[in-house]
């Protein structure tokens, strides 16, 4: 019988864990620091071995000290399972983290059996005792009671947590040992009558498998799709560029879609081949131009750096001291290898570019005449001109256009004119005239630009030496003159051979148009008369002034007066003129051939001259009317004279050509820019008007009662 | 064709000028005056630096454009003007 074998099992389990039980297990009951199993084998044999109380020592034996020997150890007993794990670490979902548990199960189970005895009391208990015991009513065969015990377990002295959950196993076998109880009894025994006993739920579990496939694993791949690495700034300015090339796309097409209606195929493809054919040619070196003549300057900036930084800022402090005298600062030289022979004959800024002036060379020596040069400086690259032109005869005088600053008048020694134009890149003139076209027989000495004529066509004036003013229009690219006047010098008709009247003609040296007053203009001759005439009438003078004793050089109109001119010349003066009075109002003695004489921009009553022995006079008639506010020798060697001065329009300096075809670039001093001084509480006037007023209190003071001007012989000191 | 030839040797033969040095888009260079392993540090460093120095300008205002760069040191000054496609660098001692 199962059961009762299993009960005596039990029992027999149950003496030898009872006594078990009793017997705790000792642990470290030895006072030296040796293992448990080598202490109680020792132990033993010493028991068994005869009474000599030698000690055997093994070899290994520790040798120890006799306080060492003597010390104590103290040891405790307790309950704790050795084998038991002390740290155990359990996962903890709610806090995420590893956490030690602090309770470790410190049962050790050394023999557990599953039985299939349950409860007598249990329900279970009761309903098979009641089955039984009607089974036992027909059968008299004993029933085996059914005898439940409890699990036998192996047990050690425990704590009272571990008794409980002895309790919880204690029941949780019991249910199993009741099911395992029922399915034994299922095979009904031998002795009992047969009898089915149907399971509780009537349930036989059955199962059926369903063909597995095997699986199988198939795998494709397809073609990655091309990739291709871009990476790009996107800035304001690409933003800028995109739309600007879309916006020349879009303009290119309209005009594409207007010639295509008037022009053939053929002809588009031509210019199309035409445009390859060109850019392939283009040379790599042509397209860096621009920067290397950026560059150029930026490198001649780095040379002449400090005259730059003069010219910007260098106001000459000694001026304070100097009592009213100025001084000029010699800042840059132009100088072209070409032009070293000749003369520099003519000198004008650029209306447009203010630092860009054009000098035209030639000789006044009419024993050596050779070729002629045009070149344009600019300040900004004092080492090389920008533009060289040059010409068979020399050239005497030049004009830039106001309007069209590219368009430039030149007047020969052999009596042409010509306009060069700086947008093209030839050396020759745009236009020239000719021996047909009626070329000035002498020497040109003076080309200015006038207005527009009624047909918008160019026209300019010329004076020369064969005693014609000409002006020359530019109709249908061709140079057309028109004389304007004959100059005759008065009452010097001669008889000539057979009767015949000839009138000397006078030869013109110079000439200046009035700035607002269009048909008058001055010209200055050969004899020392300055005539004043009009565009409209051609043969007579309005007015004749008896000027100097030799040639004119120059005369000029002041730039904000409208009556006032002045006049030089080779007989050492310098004079002021007001155009309605006869005689001048201020005369100046240089002591030396004056070449030329300029008005300043800036001032009304401020002017330079320049003299054949090198030397730079300033004037101002506001400060001194007697007296150069500066007298400077310009030119270093003593064989060399100045021919010309201008001045610059914007910047306070001056440029002074001379017979070696060098220009010097001067900056005026202070002393000599000054403006009048304002009164204290009234604004500062500026604008012509206080110019010509300043002008005007001169004249005043100069002035007789009756209109005549006095006559006043100053003399320069020296 | 020849005025620029011109022009470049005589900035070449200008008071103190060490070295020309033509660079194109790429920064490679296409003509130097000095050796070539130096030109052609010189001129990826500078590329580069014109590139970041237009592109800032650029951007701050797209219609301005950089017009030319300087670098001055204390041995020289090295000048960079740049073009559509090409860079011309240029070394000096401007102090003498």
């Amino acid at each position: 019988m199962p059961a009762k074998a299993g009960d005596r099992q039990r029992q027999n389990q149950n003496g030898p864990p009872g006594g078990r039980a009793a017997q705790p297990r000792l642990y470290g009951a030895s006072t030296k620091k040796r293992d448990e199993d080598t202490s109680t084998e020792v132990g033993e044999g010493v028991d068994e071995w005869p009474s000599s109380k030698t000690v055997v020592k093994p070899p290994d034996q520790l040798d120890l000290t006799e306080a060492e020997l003597k010390e104590e150890f103290t040891r405790v007993l307790t309950a704790n399972n050795p084998h038991a794990p002390q740290n155990i670490v359990r996962y903890s979902f709610k806090e995420r983290a590893y956490k030690p548990i602090s309770y470790v199960d410190q049962i050790a189970i050394h023999f557990s059996l599953n039985g299939n005895m349950i409860l007598r009391d249990s329900d279970e208990g009761r309903r098979q005792s009641l089955r039984l015991s009607n089974a036992s009513e027909k059968a008299p065969s004993e029933t085996s009671a059914v005898v439940s015990e409890e699990a036998e377990i192996k047990d050690e002295k425990s704590t009272e947590d571990v008794q409980a959950a002895e309790e919880e196993e204690a029941e949780g076998t019991e249910t199993a040992e009741a099911a395992e109880a029922a399915e034994a009894e299922e095979p009904p025994p031998p002795k009992v009558k047969e009898k089915k006993l149907p399971n509780q739920f009537n349930f036989i579990e059955r199962s059926s498998r369903t063909l597995d496939n095997p699986l199988r694993e198939r795998a494709s791949q397809s073609e990655p799709t091309p990739c291709k690495n871009f990476s790009a700034n996107a800035n304001q300015w690409e933003i800028y560029d995109a739309y600007m090339k879309e916006l020349q796309k879009m303009e290119k097409s309209k005009e594409k879609e207007k010639p295509k209606a008037q022009i053939g195929k053929k002809v588009e493809k031509k210019r199309g081949r035409k445009l390859i054919s060109l850019e392939s040619q283009g040379d790599d070196i042509t397209k860096i131009s621009n920067a290397a003549k950026i560059m150029e300057r930026m490198v001649n900036q780095n040379i002449f750096d400090d005259i730059a930084q003069d010219f910007k800022y260098f106001e000459d402090a000694s001026d304070e001291y100097r009592d009213q005298k100025g001084t000029l600062l010699p800042l840059w030289k132009f100088q072209y290898d070409k032009t070293k022979r000749l003369a520099v004959t003519a000198i004008s800024w650029n209306p447009k570019y203010k630092d860009l002036f054009a000098v035209g060379y030639g000789s006044y020596d009419f024993m050596k005449q050779s070729q002629g040069m045009l070149v344009l400086y600019t300040m900004k690259n004092p080492s090389f001109p920008e533009y060289v032109f040059s010409s068979e005869s020399g050239i005497m005088c030049l004009d830039i256009h106001n309007d069209h600053p590219h368009l430039m008048a030149v007047g020969f020694y052999d009596g042409n004119v010509a306009i060069y134009n700086l947008k093209k890149a030839a050396s020759q003139p745009s236009y020239k005239s000719s021996a047909k076209s009626g070329k000035h027989t002498d020497p040109v000495w003076q080309v200015k630009w006038q207005k527009d004529d009624m047909d918008n066509n160019l026209n300019f004036f010329s004076v020369s030496s064969d005693g014609r003013i000409v002006s020359w229009t530019l109709v249908k690219n061709e140079l057309v003159h028109t004389d304007v006047i004959k100059l005759s010098a008065e009452g010097t008709t001669m008889q000539g051979p057979e009767g015949l009247q000839l009138q000397t003609v006078g030869c013109g040296t110079s000439f200046d148009f009035h700035k607002k007053i269009d048909y008058l203009f001055l010209v200055g001759t050969e004899e020392g008369k300055i005539y004043k005439c009009s565009k409209c009438y051609s043969s007579q003078f309005l007015d004749v002034f008896e000027a100097h004793h030799m040639a004119v050089d120059s005369v000029s109109w002041n730039p904000y007066h409208l009556k006032i001119f002045i006049s030089c010349s080779s007989d050492w003066t310098v004079k002021i003129w007001d155009h309605t009075i006869k005689t001048p109002m201020f005369i100046y003695d240089l002591n030396a051939a004056v070449g030329d004489v300029a008005w300043s921009p800036y001032s009304s009553t401020v002017f330079a001259a320049v003299t054949t022995d090198g030397k730079a006079h300033v004037f101002d008639l506001n400060i001194n009317k007697y007296e150069a506010l500066c007298n400077q020798v310009v030119v270093a060697k003593k064989k060399n004279k100045i021919t010309h001065i201008q001045f610059n329009p914007v910047y306070p300096v001056v440029i002074i050509g001379d017979e070696r075809g060098q220009v010097t670039c001067l900056k005026l001093s202070p002393n000599l820019r000054k403006m009048p001084k304002e009164k204290k509480g009234q604004e500062v006037k500026k604008g012509p008007e206080v110019e010509i007023a300043k002008l005007d209190k001169l004249l005043i003071l100069v002035r007789e009662p009756d209109g005549r001007a006095q006559g006043q012989e100053d003399k320069a000191l020296l | 064709m020849a005025e620029t030839e011109e022009t470049l040797k005589r900035i070449q033969a200008h008071k103190g000028v060490v070295a020309t040095m033509v660079v194109n888009a790429e920064g490679i260079p296409i003509r130097t005056t000095l050796d070539n392993s130096t030109t052609v540090h010189y001129a990826g460093l500078l590329h580069q630096l014109t590139m970041k120095a237009r592109s800032t300008v650029r951007d701050i205002d797209p219609q301005n454009d950089l017009t030319f760069l300087r670098i001055r040191s204390k041995k020289h000054e090295i000048m960079v003007a740049p073009d559509k496609e090409y860079l011309l660098i240029v070394i000096q001692n401007p102090s003498e």
